[in-house]
């Protein structure tokens, strides 16, 4: 079985379980063992980004100097943890007064040699979509997901080199690759709102509110992502808009390793999923998927 | 024992800033050898030149040793003086203490320090020059232009006005190049074709112009004044002595491909004529898309043409090798568009009706693909609204080009003026980042067009182009306003970059001509060599050295042919003797330096089993001399002995 050292942070032990426990389930289906790194702590939120800041990076430094000591890869799940490590790293071999900094404040010495790579990298790039279509046992016939990308997953390009940041794909070819119908619409790179949930809510909601609207205008049914910051916004924002206006059914938030999960025949129990959203995916798919979970 | 004498230049403030000049010239007449030593607020004056012509006379002087800006700059001027006072022109050497010592440091003891140990090396070497003359070569009085667009044809023209014979390689089936596609000119609103034509059909007409079409340089050997070029022209199988351009064969042709003319937006038969006005006036049949040459399956037009009783049409045509024998080349290879599909964010190749500057641009002339009416190419629907994005993928050193390419803030005002002439009650809008307009008559021409009714100029970027029922919204930001903004669009027109012509950095190599990091020629000197390569006898015009607009083309392209004709205007020329020498007798025949050496300079002789240098084709770069296992091969007035002698002279 082919193993890869893994970062959770904290959002997947806390509000995130859904999302860490479907991507464990899901490389497991693939053959995959996704390996906790020992010592993990928190990345640092986005703060580690701001250019002339050394004590901020400390924290993504030790992260990076435990997960080399075991590895050279190093695998994420958050969008937002896997930008400021991604980025961390960059930094480490291209500033290297900061980093005589940060590592005479660290005493753990961190001199780069470390791969950062995002789940959906080895489920592209090692894994391979065709490798997963053919794993595929209840393919998700036709359901019009919109993949949500929000901005740290793909910027800045320069750095996060995952994938066009305009119109990138990656999302979508892996839903393809298990039956999904994607939906192109044109705010799936827009910015949700990010951190102004807290100092300025009604900011939040008005960006938010313009994916989700956006995505179910094109026809979405539901919306996949890789940032558990991203799905409380886009879930915040609905609950607001339906307090507001009774009668319309919110449009279901879930991460895109759920849906990888349950076209890889893992049950829904284990991937988390909630009955509304398993009720949304169902559809006209209700035999088929309940003939997989029930063993 | 040479007598020598040592000058020394303030160049006003730009030497003597830096370095102490009294003390390197008081220090310099100390030096062994050295009879005189003088300085001079500006040595290349004509008193500073007397000074050096009398001082070679009154001292007798064996050689001069001149301490002032780099020899690429006044080394003729300071040999001619030495020359002019009796002297060989290789005994007065250049230390270049402006470029290579005040300009670059700024500590004034280290620098005079520097300034000594440069100019003890030139003294050591000048005592070790030998005296020179040049070697004469004799010049084929013909000239190559390669590309046969505005600048190609305009420098074609002028060297043959001159009445020498020029050779102007073009690549497609007609001169004309990219001025051809083009519907009106800024700022006059001159129609292109009209202007442009009359110059075609002038050089089709010159009989010291042989056009070759369909043609492309394959190799190039020899040197200046003596080039031996291979043009390789694909077969001619509509012969144009004979065609009458009756255009029965494309009535017939079953084969459709995108016509090139059009940008695409058109199509045109396998056998076609690449426009109205082409030169030379013949069709031209395109072996990729003709539905079967080899074996001959279809032969369609071929019929049509034979039953009229012509014979214009030789499907057996085969592609010919020509072997042209020149004196200088004019490197007129022209630009084409930034790939827009590269721009992700304004879905160019995604949604038909995000185009292209060059395809609205057809779209807007008589001769287009909607006879000048513009359309939406989705469904041919007249546009209300067009948005046209200045800057696309320019300005943007982290993800497309990094310069500007000057025409754009122009052309995209004309765009947006005949769009409202064509639609008036259209609405346009401009997004710029700020307005470039140096020109003769161009700032007030961009003034014309934004206070025209119905254009609106929206200073700041577009982010974001995306469909939506069936129209085109554009996302940017007015940065004048400081507010987003999200326009309606039935178009969207983009302003991309213009960049070198596909093969032109093949070409480069072949001329052994260098280009800069974006492709582009490069020139050899930016300010004072413009219309040259470092390569001598090779020319650059248009926009191939850089994005430049028409006026500034047609200059450059005269500019061009004068210096081409400079070099033509002798039957001689002559040549750097510092080349390299083989000493026979340590030759031993290896051959390694004939492999080194970049120029062809160097063959070996079978018989005699040695190596041999053919001066005239040495560019005395050295290659082969450090390249020699058994020290045969040195360079004139470079020898090891002189370097060895400079290094010593080095020491401190």
């Amino acid at each position: 079985m082919q193993s890869y050292l893994y970062f959770p942070g904290c959002s997947l032990r806390t509000v995130a379980r859904d999302f860490e426990d479907s991507a464990l389930a899901s490389a497991r289906a693939l053959g995959l063992e996704l390996k906790e790194m020992q010592g993990w702590l928190c990345c640092g939120a986005v703060f580690p980004n701001v250019a002339d800041n050394v004590m901020t990076n400390a924290g993504p430094n030790r992260i990076l100097a435990r997960a080399r000591a075991e590895s050279d890869t190093l695998v994420t799940l958050c969008a937002g943890c896997h930008n400021v490590l991604k980025r961390a790293n960059i930094q480490a071999g291209r500033n290297l007064i900061k980093q005589e900094q940060i590592n005479e404040f660290n005493e753990e010495e961190y001199k780069g040699g470390l791969g950062v790579l995002h789940f959906l990298e080895v489920l592209r790039d090692r894994v391979g979509f065709s490798v997963i279509k053919e794993a595929t046992r209840v393919p998700l016939q036709d359901l019009p997901v919109g993949a949500y990308y929000g901005c740290l997953l793909l910027r800045p390009f320069e750095e996060m080199k995952l994938d066009d940041p305009h119109r990138p794909s990656v999302l979508e070819d892996l839903l393809a690759s298990i039956g999904c119908s994607p939906v192109d619409y044109p705010s799936r790179t827009e910015c949700c709102g990010s951190f102004l949930g807290v100092g300025a809510p009604d900011a939040m909601i008005l960006l938010s509110r313009n994916v989700v609207q956006s995505a179910r205008s094109y026809g979405a049914k539901l919306l996949a992502v890789s940032c558990p910051l991203c799905k409380y916004n886009l879930e915040t924002s609905q609950k607001q808009d339906l307090a507001a206006s009774s009668g319309s059914q919110p449009l279901p938030v879930v991460y895109f390793t759920q849906l990888l999960g349950l076209a890889l025949g893992v049950s829904p129990q284990d991937l988390r999923l909630s009955q509304a959203q398993l009720e949304t995916i169902r559809g006209d798919m209700r035999n088929t998927i309940e003939s997989v979970s029930r063993p | 024992m040479k007598r020598v004498g040592v000058f020394v230049c303030h160049c006003g403030l730009n030497i003597a800033g830096t370095v102490n000049v009294k003390e390197v010239t008081d220090l310099a007449s100390k030096t062994p050898d050295v009879v005189i030593a003088a300085d001079h607020r500006y040595l290349c004056s004509e008193p500073g030149q007397a000074l050096i012509k009398d001082s070679i006379k009154q001292h007798r002087l064996d050689a001069v040793v001149i301490a002032a800006c780099s020899p690429a700059m006044h080394e003729v001027t300071f040999r001619n003086a030495a020359r002019a006072a009796g002297l060989n022109r290789h005994q007065c050497e250049i230390a270049n203490i402006r470029e290579q010592c005040s300009w670059v440091h700024d500590n004034i003891e280290k620098a005079t320090e520097k300034a000594n140990v440069i100019i003890r090396q030139s003294i050591e070497k000048v005592s070790l020059n030998e005296p020179l003359d040049p070697i004469t070569v004799p010049v084929t009085r013909r000239a190559l232009v390669v590309g046969g667009g505005i600048a190609g044809i305009r420098a074609a023209l002028d060297v043959a006005n001159s009445g020498h014979q020029v050779y102007l390689v073009e690549k497609t089936g007609s001169i004309g190049g990219r001025m051809a596609q083009l519907s009106e000119t800024f700022p006059t609103l001159d129609c292109s074709i009209c202007i442009l034509g009359p110059l075609m059909v002038e050089a089709y007409r010159n009989p010291n112009i042989k056009i070759l079409r369909l043609s492309e340089v394959e190799d190039v050997k020899g040197f200046v004044g003596n080039f031996k070029v291979k043009v390789r022209q694909q077969p001619i199988y509509v012969k144009e002595t004979e065609c009458n351009s009756c255009g029965e064969c494309v009535k017939v042709c079953p084969a459709e491909v995108p016509n090139e003319f059009d940008s695409g937006l058109t199509w045109r038969k396998a056998i076609y004529i690449p426009f109205a006005q082409a030169v030379p006036p013949a069709y031209v049949l395109d072996a990729k898309s003709c539905l079967g040459l080899l074996p001959q399956a279809c032969g369609e037009c071929k019929k049509a043409c034979d039953k009229l009783g012509m014979s214009c049409i030789n499907l057996d045509a085969r592609p010919e090798t020509h072997e042209l024998e020149v004196g200088a080349i004019i490197s007129a290879t022209g630009y084409e568009l930034y790939d827009a599909t590269r721009l992700t964010e304004y879905g160019y190749g995604i949604y038909p009706d995000v185009m292209t500057s060059l395809e609205f641009e057809r779209m807007l002339s008589a001769s287009g693909p909607t006879s000048g009416v513009i359309r939406r190419p989705s469904d041919g629907r007249i546009p209300k609204e067009v948005v046209f994005i200045q800057c696309a993928g320019q300005r943007e050193p982290e993800t497309a080009l990094a310069y500007c390419s000057k025409i754009c803030c122009m052309y995209t005002a004309r765009h947006a003026m005949l769009f409202h002439h064509k639609v008036p009650d259209g609405q346009a809008y401009v997004f710029y980042m700020d307005i470039r307009a140096g020109g003769k008559g161009y700032e007030e021409f961009v003034k014309r067009c934004q206070e025209e009714r119905g254009l609106l100029y929206l200073r700041g970027r577009v982010a974001k182009v995306y469909e939506d029922s069936n129209r085109l919204v554009v996302k940017g930001v007015d940065t004048l306003s400081g507010k987003t903004v999200e326009i309606n669009a039935d178009v969207v027109v983009l302003a991309v970059g213009m960049v070198p012509s596909q093969g032109s950095r093949e070409l480069a190599n072949i001329l052994k001509a260098s280009v800069d990091e974006n492709g582009f020629f490069a020139e050899a000197h930016p300010k004072l060599r413009p219309l040259e390569s470092a390569t001598a006898g090779i020319f650059l015009a248009g926009a191939g050295q850089a994005p430049k607009d028409i006026p500034d083309t047609v200059a450059q392209a005269s500019g061009a042919a004068s210096k081409a004709l400079n070099l033509l205007s002798s039957p001689t020329l002559e040549r750097e003797p510092t080349v390299a020498q083989i000493v026979n007798e340590l030759c031993s025949g290896c051959g390694i330096c004939v492999s080194a050496c970049p120029f062809e300079a160097l063959s070996l002789n079978r018989e005699r089993k040695i190596a041999e240098v053919a001066e005239a084709l040495c560019e005395g770069c050295g290659t082969c001399v450090a390249s020699c296992p058994s020290g045969a091969l040195s360079l004139r007035n470079l020898t090891d002995t002189q370097i060895v002698a400079m290094i010593r002279a080095g020491r401190y």
